[in-house]
């Protein structure tokens, strides 16, 4: 059986070649970026020997570029560094909201949001709030650069479109214009340090007299991977985003999910909570939108 | 299995030590350095007993890789105190008989040091929430958060 190795590639090209060469001798390799998930799944689920390729020493994986249009959030930048700033956290106060809804003060020290991304499970907590948020990602790889919506780049309960030969370089997001704002809320049984049961991201444009001109629903926890809601997103569009059209975007929602019962909760439970979470997580948005 | 050769700094001291390339922080901290005050609780991140700064960072050692130390600075629990004397968060957590079996306080210590270092003047919602990565089974948390608040107090009051 083949050892573990470790590399840690200072380039883009590097990193790929490296990625495309294991690839071509059919060994295996593990992007690493702030390894929470990895490091438990080797010592538990996939101990199989492979070459960890560290990411964090890229420059452009550490690009946080919040000015911009796009803003970019390179994938191998911590939670934690988001989580404390204040003009991300203005700019994208959901997508925040889940990045510091993610573990305990040691684990947002190291855990990126796009290694939660890349993780893929039907529960990451960030990944309703970067699809709510149009958040596309941006691939590197040995045919050079492509972009993926964020919706479009989960396959599976923790598979996704990266192929062997590429990597998550960062996550792109269109500026909020105007009255654009976001909200996340997932449910867990306590406050703090769990996985959620479900969960709604929900980005919304307000005109000036508070009419929804675009939205975006999204939903975590109730399906295989995190999903796009666009029947939600469409009862909410052309209203005023009222208890009505909220509670039609949240029995899309609902009739949206195709959960499973497990230890966290039932198919009926998750059913209706995530319509629940839809409701207060479209109101979230649309009263810090009506505030901008 | 080849070794990887890591430079790193240990509480302000070079080091340099052999990893392997999936042992983690904590395995070599403990079984390479022979710095046994960091804890092993559930190797998964959810205890918090194996905390340590990295660059001033909290972090769970069992959740990084040695080989991943490279070039960082590295704060254990053992370079808390200066020399015999305790840090007054230690003190603190003596005086206010903050731990029982005593497993989870180097991570807890860690991890308030780590908090006061940002926030010398934390209300007891952000120390609750601050310390919510580390699990204590025997004091109830009461007497920990009454530590923590005390040696802030006492921290304002030397500066």
């Amino acid at each position: 059986m083949e050892a573990y190795a470790y590399a840690r590639p200072t380039t883009l090209d590097e990193a790929v070649s490296l990625l495309a060469a294991h690839a071509k001798e059919g060994r295996r390799t593990q992007l690493l970026a702030g390894g929470t998930d990895v490091l438990v799944q080797m010592r538990s689920v996939d101990r199989e020997p492979r070459t960890l390729v560290d990411v964090k020493h890229i420059a452009d994986t550490n690009r946080l570029d919040i000015s911009s249009d796009p803003v970019f959030i390179g994938s191998a930048i911590p939670s934690a560094i988001l989580n404390e700033n204040e003009e991300l956290k203005s700019l994208f106060p959901g997508l925040i909201e889940a990045a510091d809804l993610i573990g305990s003060t040691q684990i947002q020290g190291r855990a990126t949001i796009g290694g939660n991304l890349c993780n893929s499970s039907p529960a990451g907590d960030t990944i309703p709030a970067i699809i709510a948020a149009s958040g596309v990602c941006v691939i590197a790889g040995s045919g050079g650069t492509r972009r993926v919506a964020c919706e479009d780049f989960l396959t599976g309960v923790g598979t996704n479109v990266l192929e062997a030969d590429e990597l998550l370089v960062g996550l792109e997001f269109p500026r909020p214009q105007g009255r654009t704002a976001d909200g996340y809320l997932r449910f867990i049984p306590r406050t703090e340090m769990d996985i959620a049961v479900a969960g709604a991201g929900v980005a919304l444009t307000l005109d000036d007299d508070g009419t929804c001109t675009a939205a975006r629903v999204a939903i975590g926890a109730v399906a295989p991977t995190a999903l796009l809601v666009p029947a939600a997103a469409d009862a909410l569009i052309g209203t005023k985003v009222d208890d009505e059209a909220l509670s039609a975007a949240g029995a899309a929602c609902t009739a949206a999910s195709s959960p499973i019962t497990d230890k966290r909760g039932t198919i009926e439970y998750r059913n209706k909570v995530v319509a629940v979470l839809c409701r207060r997580a479209g109101a979230n948005a649309r009263d810090r939108a009506l505030a901008r | 299995m080849s070794k990887v050769h890591v430079v790193t700094s240990v509480n302000g001291e070079p080091r340099e030590m052999l990893c392997e390339p999936q042992q983690s922080l904590l395995e070599v901290l403990r079984d390479e350095l022979g710095m046994t005050g960091t804890k092993e609780g559930c190797a998964t991140g959810d205890c918090g007993a194996c905390s340590v700064m990295i660059d001033g960072r909290l972090v769970c050692s069992c959740l990084m890789l040695g080989v991943e130390a490279q070039g960082v600075d590295i704060t254990t629990i053992e370079g808390i105190a200066e020399g015999s004397t305790l840090h007054p968060v230690q003190r603190k957590f003596l005086e206010h008989a903050a731990l029982q079996c005593g497993i989870c306080t180097p991570g807890f210590i860690v991890a308030t040091k780590a908090l006061l270092d940002r926030n010398p003047d934390p209300d007891e919602t952000t120390i609750r929430y601050w310390l919510a990565g580390n699990l204590c089974r025997c004091t109830g948390y009461d007497k920990i958060i009454r530590a923590v608040q005390d040696a802030a107090a006492e921290l304002a009051h030397e500066a």
